[in-house]
């Protein structure tokens, strides 16, 4: 389980995120909604430690993570699978190389080892074949894909997923939602997307928190989302016409 | 730059080249990595390093040749030649070029990997990722840059020797002769001494400013450009300063 306290950042002037409180539990797909420049991203990466925090606390099973030194918080680290917007596939590097690479730095696993663990995740994610191709010779939804099987290689606690479908087909983007879904249950991850597609939120989010000016304005689950009472979040939900019909059609019934 | 931006990025230069030195995280992650640089820095700047120095040796025992030719002893030309390609050369024009080509390429290739968040994806896993893709490259660049410099001093000197027996510009007794007279040893062992300074600010200032780009394929671009820039203006303060305290 993942819980953050009364997060702030600000970056000089501009407050990004205030007073922050959310939790998100193990074994569940988590969303964080919210338009553009909501504070969806920073607050993944005050999450992951990429930024800091300028007050508050992040807490993984109960550990202070905000207090750590890096070197302690290396240790919370190697618990955290991450699939990048764009993939962050190391370009120099074979599809396998990069799934091998976290075992590679992390692991005392030999050769064999490694790459049978790296093929294990490569054929979960449907992409036995693709092993010696390099990053730039797959398309977006095997860059997507891969990027999933290196975030799962060293069976992690955390799973951090953001914008997993931008840049996708439907079909793809559906193909990336299910893996999510069905490698949080396999794992018991604690799995946290970021995203504004509404057709993922809908299809796998056990629990969605709801970004609006850098403040939670909204939590709950996917029944209540289509019925939330929040303005921010109608607009937000029903900006696109096929969200419209389906309210409609929903009231008609 | 002005004055606060100017400490501001030698300060956090220093904050950078202590990350950069600290210990890898996996000592055979770490080799592998160095014999990659070691290619990439030293066995493709080869021909180019290999090119120029021919030319330039070449064109060394002409122009003292022509300048000189006729009041001053012959074997000058070969001590002309000798001077200038292991004192100055050598071990200076040679990193000036090869910050054009390595430090640009460092710049780009690390600039790449931060706006693709390749470098937030080492740190997320655990990775130190400053250590991890700088240490190397410095590594490979201490060892590699005197070997490209040594074999640079070598062909200038043999190219002079050529062009003078081609050219008849001397004989060969004679430019062998201005080769080795008044040969110090130490002359070699401080252009060596700069190579390795120089090797090392063309290296982490190359990859300082690839670390800290942001943006897109206009900002590495950017990067890459200053990278060169930064490198070369360094070298040259670097070189006078080695050159004051080495030889005076």
């Amino acid at each position: 389980m993942i819980r953050v306290r009364g997060v702030d950042k600000a970056f000089g002037d501009k407050t990004v995120l205030h007073g922050i409180d959310v939790a998100f539990d193990a074994g569940q797909v988590n969303f964080i909604i919210g338009r553009s420049g909501s504070g969806k991203s920073v607050l993944t990466k005050c999450i992951v430690g990429l930024l800091e925090v300028d007050a508050g606390s992040i807490h993984y099973a109960g550990e202070d993570f905000t207090s750590l030194t890096s070197k302690e918080r290396e240790e919370i680290r190697l618990q955290i699978g991450m699939l990048f917007q764009g993939g962050a596939l190391f370009d120099s590097m074979t599809v396998l190389e990069n799934v091998e690479f976290p075992l590679k730095m992390f692991t005392s696993m030999g050769p064999e080892e490694r790459m049978e663990r790296a093929m294990e995740c490569l054929k979960r994610v449907q992409l036995e074949g693709a092993e010696y191709r390099y990053p730039a010779e797959v398309s977006g939804g095997m860059q997507k894909r891969v990027a999933l099987a290196r975030a799962i290689v060293g069976r992690p606690r955390y799973l951090f997923c953001d914008e997993p479908n931008s840049g996708l087909d439907p079909q793809t983007a559906i193909v990336i939602d299910n893996l999510i879904r069905d490698l949080t249950q396999e794992y018991n991850t604690t799995t946290v997307v970021i995203s504004h597609d509404m057709n993922s939120v809908i299809e796998i989010g056990d629990n969605i928190h709801f970004l609006h000016e850098g403040t939670v304005a909204w939590r709950g689950d996917r029944k209540g989302i289509l019925d939330s009472g929040v303005k921010e979040l109608d607009t937000f939900v029903y900006a696109s016409d096929l969200m419209r019909n389906i309210k409609a059609k929903l009231q008609e019934q | 730059m002005g004055g606060m931006g100017l400490l501001f990025h030698i300060g956090r230069y220093f904050a950078f080249m202590a990350s950069a030195l600290r210990r890898p995280q996996k000592g055979r992650v770490f080799a592998q990595a160095t014999i990659i640089e070691l290619e990439a820095i030293g066995v493709q700047s080869l021909g180019i390093v290999a090119l120029l120095s021919l030319f330039m040796g070449a064109v060394i025992a002409i122009q003292t040749a022509h300048q000189v030719g006729g009041w001053v002893p012959a074997y000058t030309i070969g001590f002309t030649v000798r001077q200038t390609m292991i004192l100055e050369f050598a071990p200076t024009i040679i990193p000036v070029i090869l910050s054009g080509k390595v430090g640009s390429n460092i710049a780009s290739q690390i600039g790449t990997m931060q706006v693709t968040e390749q470098i937030d994806a080492l740190e997320v896993m655990g990775v130190r990722s400053i250590s991890h893709l700088v240490l190397p490259k410095l590594l490979a660049a201490l060892v590699i840059f005197p070997f490209l410099v040594v074999i640079a001093m070598v062909l200038g000197i043999g190219a002079g020797a050529w062009i003078c027996n081609a050219a008849e510009l001397s004989s060969f007794a004679d430019y062998e002769y201005g080769i080795q007279v008044d040969f110090k040893a130490f002359d070699v062992a401080y252009a060596l001494i700069k190579t390795c300074v120089f090797a090392l600010i063309i290296t982490s200032v190359s990859a300082y400013h690839g670390y800290h780009t942001s943006g897109g394929a206009k900002e590495v671009g950017r990067s890459s450009t200053k990278a060169v820039v930064y490198s070369v203006v360094i070298v040259m303060v670097a070189n006078l300063v080695i050159t004051q305290l080495l030889l005076t």
